[in-house]
């Protein structure tokens, strides 16, 4: 399916270049709509891919990239469901999540990520799946899922492990403090920071800049330097599930749910 | 080296101008989140401006609990 409008995002390819927009209002939260339009991506992908030498991943909404995981529905089931079945359930998303993000993670194109604003959470793991990240300077980072007693569980620190120091790493998680474009350049996160509102256009110009090359070696190039942590990825989800079945859990996601405080996402 | 109060005027008027309100309607002890009336993802948007302008680091926890100009400035300040 060359090009795609769905509820959550969207789909299309413009000159060799396939760009993903996310666009569920209020902040592309991941819920299971999310979820199930970017498995029926990932499943695209396959036919994609022909004809592409990259893929860029951007917001259409304002407020920035994504937030993160949909906590609210994450509540929301938490409370309708017996405790077992609300683990096997969180467990299966997981499951699922990280098989779309390590598709993502291993294609044989270039992956760029477009953030401006909120990049958090879920979020974040999303764009640090992509091969590049380009941030416009409004662009912020964050890792709050200690608030709730929890670790990120879309494949956020392994991945972090695979590209940063580990004293970063640590920083970022343990502090759960968030960060500007500037700081994310400065660690090597973010290859790029642009000016307001030019994330799109400057990724653009780089997909059109990789086009040039014999895309046979740019795969060969990303499969040797970009190793997927399969078993840190798996034992991420076991940790997190294990986490999940604490009570602190659910008052973590009842006290974010319930908030309106000016930065919900401090504990 | 800014100064306390140079640092509180640029705010004010960063603050103005981003979110679109009147610079003579803030006063330095005012609640901001009142006077600017933003909710928690442009409180995020207001410290990013700050820390791009005066090219500082701000962790979001040292500034849990405050609310006015003047305590912000003074945050601000010490990281300057």
């Amino acid at each position: 399916m060359k090009q795609f409008r769905g509820q959550a995002l969207s789909w299309q390819v413009q000159t060799g270049v396939i760009e993903l927009a996310l666009h569920r209002e209020p902040c592309n939260e991941l819920g299971s709509l999310s979820l199930g339009e970017f498995e029926r991506f990932a499943a695209a992908l396959d036919g994609l891919e022909k004809d592409a030498h990259a893929l860029i991943l951007y917001s259409d909404l304002k407020c920035g990239f994504c937030a993160g995981a949909d906590l609210r529905e994450l509540y929301e089931r938490s409370q309708t469901m017996e405790k077992s079945q609300a683990a096997q359930g969180v467990r299966d998303f997981l499951e699922r999540i990280h098989c779309v993000l390590n598709r993502i993670d291993a294609a044989p194109l270039t992956t760029i990520a477009a953030v401006h604003g909120v990049t958090f959470g879920g979020g974040f793991e999303l764009a640090l799946a992509c091969d590049l990240i380009i941030a416009d300077k409004m662009a912020r980072f964050c890792f709050p899922e200690l608030r709730l007693g929890l670790i990120p569980g879309f494949g956020g620190i392994p991945r972090l492990k695979r590209d940063l120091g580990n004293s970063v790493v640590r920083d970022l998680l343990l502090t759960g403090r968030s960060f500007n474009a500037t700081k994310a350049q400065q660690i090597g996160l973010v290859s790029q920071v642009v000016a307001e509102g030019e994330a799109l256009r400057a990724a653009r110009a780089t997909a059109a800049q990789i086009g040039k090359f014999d895309q046979q070696t740019v795969a060969a190039a990303k499969e040797f330097i970009k190793p997927i942590p399969l078993d840190e990825l798996r034992k991420e989800i076991d940790i997190f599930c294990e986490l999940f079945s604490r009570p602190a859990v659910r008052a973590g996601l009842k006290k974010f749910v319930e908030s309106t405080d000016a930065q919900p996402y401090l504990p | 080296m800014e100064t306390a109060e140079k640092t509180l005027d640029e705010i004010l008027t960063l603050a103005a101008a981003h979110f679109k309100v009147s610079r003579e309607k803030l006063s330095p002890d005012e609640d901001f989140f009142k006077a600017l009336g933003i909710d928690s993802l442009q409180t995020l948007d207001l410290l990013t401006k700050l820390e791009n302008h005066f090219r500082v680091e701000l962790p979001d926890y040292e500034l849990q609990g405050v609310t006015d100009f003047r305590t912000l400035a003074a945050k601000i300040q010490a990281r300057l």
